[in-house]
């Protein structure tokens, strides 16, 4: 299989805090890859940095073009689609202009309502609330608006920031199905940033494991579940 | 009760002036969520400009569009070639430079057309709307354009894909990036919008208190207080306080003796601290509801 994102060398700090010490990995195309590590490790700052919202350096190759050196908002329009931490809700527009917003980068034609259909249907909740203001969904709610926006994009790589963040057990199990469902049906390439190790484990091909800024261990994410370092850091049994 | 009823509408008649300007001030804060303190005086200098075209003899209908496309052009330049590049720096600059824009455009109005008053024509003109009306025409042209720029806004921001855009942008910057919106362009797209209605206000207003590089002043006051007690997020509340403003301060003025006509500008500071102590959202202001 090809790789859909390649990087190489990725290094990005804050002043003159370094948080990531030039990170090599790959995600696959179709696939799910997941990068797993502990608060601080520089999880969110990956994401942030593929999509150019921090300074960075290294190579970040996306479908063989280079995208290091693009805005967000150009990157967006390659076709990725990022979840971002803290759900990045517009929380004072309603439930369905939220969506909308997702399909902004599409020509303005009947896909985009037929979408938003579909988004519906995958997430009914959604559906009951559509004309209210989004703020005043709950967390599991507003996670699934966060996913059905990024999907509104019709996304070729959809990068997750813990999407478990927050929520109750039950709320994220279901938000994990609902990615399975993604990942089946919709053959979206995805990286899933998470804490919660076992589920994101349970969903992904290909798994890195980050600290402080370093990749330390990749590999199928059979061979890291297994992995009797892992278990005993990051899954706890 | 005859006199009431003549100072409250001669009241709305002054408040179409001050919500024509409150909806400039809604425009930036939509954009920029502050207030621009310059907003008064760029909208002077369009009035200005619009006078010199008319001076040179253009029809008065080919001016307007004309001063307002100028306008737009105008504030996109401004956000383009001042704020953008500090756009990361804290608020306190911004304002540094609201206040150095005003004195620019102030001092650059007073350079190129001198301080003596100018007379622009109305396009409605000058009668009473009926015999014995106390009402103008100039007075209820002024009001129907602000109801047609409040309703053209309305569309704007609740049916186009620009104008959701632009909320989204304003709402969420990060996240707005995130769907692919250049919110830094949205952002110059607001500053070119609130000049274009700043100076549909100008050149409504220059009519009834006549041009001159200072003739803002007072009018910005009263359209800021009508913007905050209509609501900063609600065009519509920044029309309903821009009247309610005009209203009070003709009633007051009649009918509490110690204001009279020389204490009416501290009604409109007086209104904007009860409206920030009471109802700190306005009339029709969304309070942002919520839940973590």
């Amino acid at each position: 299989m090809s790789n859909i994102l390649e990087v190489r060398g990725l290094e990005a700090s804050y002043g003159d805090l370094t948080v990531l010490r030039g990170i090599d990995f790959d995600i696959a195309d179709g696939g799910v890859t997941t990068l797993l590590g502990a608060n601080g490790a520089g999880k969110t700052t990956t994401l942030r940095a593929i999509c150019g919202m921090i300074r960075r350096k290294g190579e970040i190759t996306f479908e063989g073009k280079r995208i290091d050196r693009m805005s967000t908002e150009n990157i967006v329009r390659l076709g990725v689609a990022q979840v971002p931490e803290g759900r990045g809700t517009f929380t004072t527009l309603t439930v369905e202009e939220n969506l909308q917003l997702g399909a902004m980068t599409r020509p303005n034609d009947k896909s985009i309502h037929e979408d938003i259909e579909k988004s519906f249907h995958f997430f009914p909740r959604l559906k009951e609330r559509r004309t209210q203001q989004a703020g005043t969904l709950s967390g599991g709610e507003q996670q699934m608006l966060a996913i059905a926006r990024a999907l509104m994009l019709r996304p070729k790589l959809m990068l997750l920031d813990e999407p478990s963040f927050g929520l109750a057990p039950l709320i994220t199990k279901q938000i994990f199905e609902i990615l399975a469902d993604v990942k089946r049906e919709a053959g979206v390439s995805m990286l899933i940033v998470e804490q919660n190790a076992s589920l994101a484990l349970g969903i992904a091909d290909h798994a890195y494991l980050i600290e402080t800024g370093s990749i330390v261990m990749s590999g199928e994410a059979k061979a890291i579940r297994e992995d009797e370092s892992v278990r005993a850091s990051y899954l706890g049994y | 009760m005859d006199l009431f009823i003549q100072q409250v509408v001669s009241g709305f008649a002054t408040g179409g002036i001050y919500a024509c300007m409150a909806l400039s001030v809604v425009m930036i804060y939509q954009a920029i969520h502050h207030l621009n303190f310059a907003q008064g005086e760029m909208a002077m200098f369009s009035t200005y400009i619009a006078w010199q075209l008319l001076a040179w003899g253009l029809p008065y209908w080919a001016v307007f569009p004309l001063v307002i496309a100028i306008s737009f052009v105008g504030g996109f330049a401004v956000e383009r070639i001042v704020f953008k590049p500090i756009e990361n720096a804290p608020v306190l600059s911004h304002i540094v430079i609201f206040i150095a824009l005003f004195a620019i455009f102030n001092s650059f109005a007073g350079f190129i057309w001198d301080f003596t008053i100018k007379a622009v024509p109305s396009p409605f003109g000058d009668g009473p709307l009926y015999p014995g009306a106390p009402i103008g025409t100039h007075q209820a042209g002024m009001i129907g354009v602000t109801m047609v720029v409040l309703v053209m806004l309305w569309a704007f921001f609740r049916f186009t894909r620009m104008g959701l855009a632009m909320r989204a942008a304003a709402a969420n910057p990060d996240s707005a990036r995130l769907v692919g919106v250049k919110v830094s362009m949205m952002t110059a797209l607001g500053w070119g919008m609130a000049s274009a209605i700043g100076a549909v206000a100008g050149v409504l207003i220059a009519p009834v208190v006549f041009l001159e590089p200072n003739m803002m002043l007072s009018i910005l006051l009263y359209g800021f207080a009508g913007a905050v007690l209509g609501g900063l997020t609600s065009p519509a509340g920044a029309v309903l306080g821009g009247f309610l403003v005009g209203i009070i301060e003709n009633l007051a003025g009649t009918y509490i003796p110690v204001i009279g006509g020389e204490l009416k500008l501290p009604i409109a500071l007086f209104l904007i601290v009860a409206v920030l102590l009471i109802k700190p959202a306005g009339l029709l202001g969304r309070r942002t509801v919520q839940r973590v």
